[in-house]
């Protein structure tokens, strides 16, 4: 089901782009610290994080346990790299500290771990674990009579765990309205293209006989991103929300997109450089067509 | 089934919901109405039951307090992780279901999101050990094997009603994540006959005696109790050190009890793998104290189905057992 999303302040898309691109910078920071890694997903979903981290979600650097924020839940622990830097758009971090990721006690490991890091909310990386604790927060936060949300990131080859469907039962037989589920539909698993090893297709036919109100769109439209987002929120409705996004690995440097598609990828030490100038290629180009 | 291989003089192996002996005293449900009272001294304490609140005794809490229990359905991982999500928004979670499901089953959930995150997650689960006669599908007779590689994870195997009426209050009041090795139905009461009080983490010497020490933890604490009574009638002296606490373990309170020239047995409600006896013969090994401990326990092996009286002859753990075991080693 995908509904047509209203026109949008252009200056707020701008600068949620803006915040994207750096989202991307800081993610191809840390990759090059180790000279491999999740960077074809950490550029996959950073325009969705820039909706969620410099619009959508109520948060406060200076305050990351306070009682009055929402809750993002990456349950994608290898997506590390990608939260981290997002984290570091909205000021949890110090861009400085992107150095040390993966790297001897640095407060940033590969799998993002809720003991380690400022901002990071539960510990990821053995999937199909996101979702059941994110209904457990969404019920506390019912408890207290809070109105925040929990957004809780997971990815298609999680679909896969059976957990991440009994808590999508529960999800919706609690009636968690206050939960909203983003699956990255990257279709990249470790053994290849997820919909040729365990497809989950139609995945929104699925999130909806299990009760959910569901969304799908480009992962790589902020407008639609921001538009769906903020109607995931608002609608008056007891069921829990998901949106798939489709997205593609490597977004941004053209010869990552183009590369064999690899879970975990490896990159050249000289094609850091080059993958920034893409990077920056590709931006002004998107800046370009929106008028700048 | 030909005719001649029914056996004469058939014993259930159905599910019993109680413990409890005839004429012996007891209490209905201890944990639930423990819970109950805990929940009205603490606001943080919320439930959370499997499809098994009936099964656990958690239905008390539940029908005493229904807006602060939730029924999760036949989904032992999204159990624990709703528990998780409970308890990182600073409520107190007692999550019930069976032994087999939360450990087996659930157990990379109990691991990474419970113990990691050290959270104040507590699970009352029954049927440990061979308290049913369904057979390995049911009996827990390898949780404790499983879970004392968990760290933050504190472990308790209570005797009788007492033992888990005062530990209730405890484990919510402990700030990491607790297992509750749960006795459900009518529970015996037997400990406070002993002037004994549940402290987490300590055990406690029940008995003395100069011939026999036993180290025992839940049910088979009951029944070496009663084995001891018969034992001291034939003269022979029996010590019981109760060790509810399997993890961490009072090592001071079991090493002030070694080096007396007793004979030294253990007794478990688990395989003789993992649980209390290795725990036992861990602190004896590493102190350099070369007694030697005898084990009285299940063994590594799945367990037949059958009527539980029969299966405790069977497997050396019922009172007489105990007793033969002890005058063939004295």
């Amino acid at each position: 089901m995908t509904s047509s999303p209203t026109p949008l302040d252009p200056e707020r898309i701008l600068r949620i782009r803006e915040a994207a691109h750096r989202i991307r910078q800081y993610a191809l920071i840390q990759a090059e610290v180790q000279g491999q890694g999740y960077i074809g997903q950490a550029l996959d979903i950073a325009d969705v994080l820039a909706v969620l981290y410099t619009d959508q979600l109520h948060l406060d650097p200076l305050e990351p346990d306070s009682e009055d924020r929402d809750r993002f839940q990456l349950s994608i622990g290898h997506y590390a790299l990608a939260l981290y830097a997002a984290l570091t758009e909205a000021k949890f971090l110090p861009v400085e500290e992107l150095q040390t990721y993966a790297s001897d006690d640095s407060r940033l490991p590969m799998s993002s771990m809720r003991t380690y890091t400022p901002g990071v909310e539960i510990s990821g990386g053995s999937l199909g674990h996101g979702l059941g604790i994110a209904n457990g927060v969404a019920m506390g936060l019912k408890r207290k009579g809070s109105d925040r949300f929990v957004y809780n990131l997971l990815s298609d080859g999680e679909l896969g765990e059976g957990s991440t469907w009994e808590a999508a039962a529960v999800a919706a037989h609690h009636e968690l309205d206050n939960l909203i589920a983003i699956v990255d539909f990257n279709d990249q698993q470790a053994d290849g293209k997820s919909t040729q090893m365990l497809s989950m297709e139609p995945v929104t036919d699925k999130f909806e006989a299990f009760g959910w109100i569901v969304r799908r769109c480009d992962g790589h439209d902020v407008e639609a991103l921001l538009c769906h987002l903020i109607e995931l929120r608002e609608t008056e409705d007891p069921r829990p929300r998901v949106l798939i996004v489709d997205t593609t690995l490597g977004k941004g440097v053209d010869f990552l997109e183009a590369r064999e598609k690899l879970h975990f990828m490896k990159v050249d030490q000289e094609e850091w450089s080059v993958a920034h100038e893409k990077l920056a290629e590709s931006h002004q180009v998107l800046m370009q067509e929106s008028g700048r | 089934m030909n005719q001649s291989t029914i056996p004469q003089n058939l014993r259930s192996g159905a599910m019993s919901a109680d413990l409890v002996k005839d004429g012996q005293r007891a209490v209905p449900a201890p944990l639930g109405h423990a819970l109950v009272d805990a929940a009205r001294q603490d606001e943080r304490i919320v439930g959370l039951s499997a499809d098994l609140a009936k099964y656990t005794d958690l239905h008390i809490f539940r029908d005493a307090m229904p807006e602060r229990f939730y029924q999760i359905g036949m989904a032992e991982q999204a159990l624990l992780g709703a528990a998780t999500g409970l308890a990182m928004d600073g409520y107190v979670p007692f999550a019930s279901t069976y032994s087999v499901f939360a450990t087996r089953r659930a157990y990379d959930f109990l691991l990474l999101d419970i113990a990691e995150a050290n959270l104040n997650v507590n699970l009352v689960c029954a049927l440990p050990g061979l308290t049913t006669g369904y057979g390995p599908s049911h009996a827990a007779t390898d949780d404790l094997a499983i879970l004392r590689g968990a760290p933050n994870l504190t472990i308790v195997d209570p005797c009788d009603a007492i033992d888990i009426q005062q530990a209730v209050p405890q484990l919510a009041a402990s700030d990491g994540p607790t297992y509750l090795r749960l006795l459900r139905g009518k529970v015996p009461a037997v400990l406070d006959e002993y002037g004994y009080t549940f402290e987490l983490g300590r055990a406690k010497l029940l008995r003395d005696g100069a011939d026999v020490l036993f180290v025992s933890s839940g049910l088979m604490t009951e029944r070496v109790l009663e084995a001891a009574k018969e034992l001291e009638r034939d003269g022979i002296g029996v010590a019981v050190l109760h060790a509810p606490t399997i993890k961490p373990f009072d090592e001071e309170a079991l090493v002030a009890q070694l080096g007396k020239g007793r004979l030294v047995l253990t007794a478990e409600n688990h395989s003789v793998v993992g649980g209390l006896f290795d725990t036992v013969a861990r602190t004896v090994a590493s102190r350099g104290l070369g007694e030697r401990v005898t084990s009285i326990g299940l063994p590594d092996a799945f367990l037949e189905a059958g009527a539980l009286p029969t299966l405790e002859d069977r497997y050396g753990v019922s009172v007489r057992a105990i007793g033969e075991t002890v005058r063939g080693m004295l």
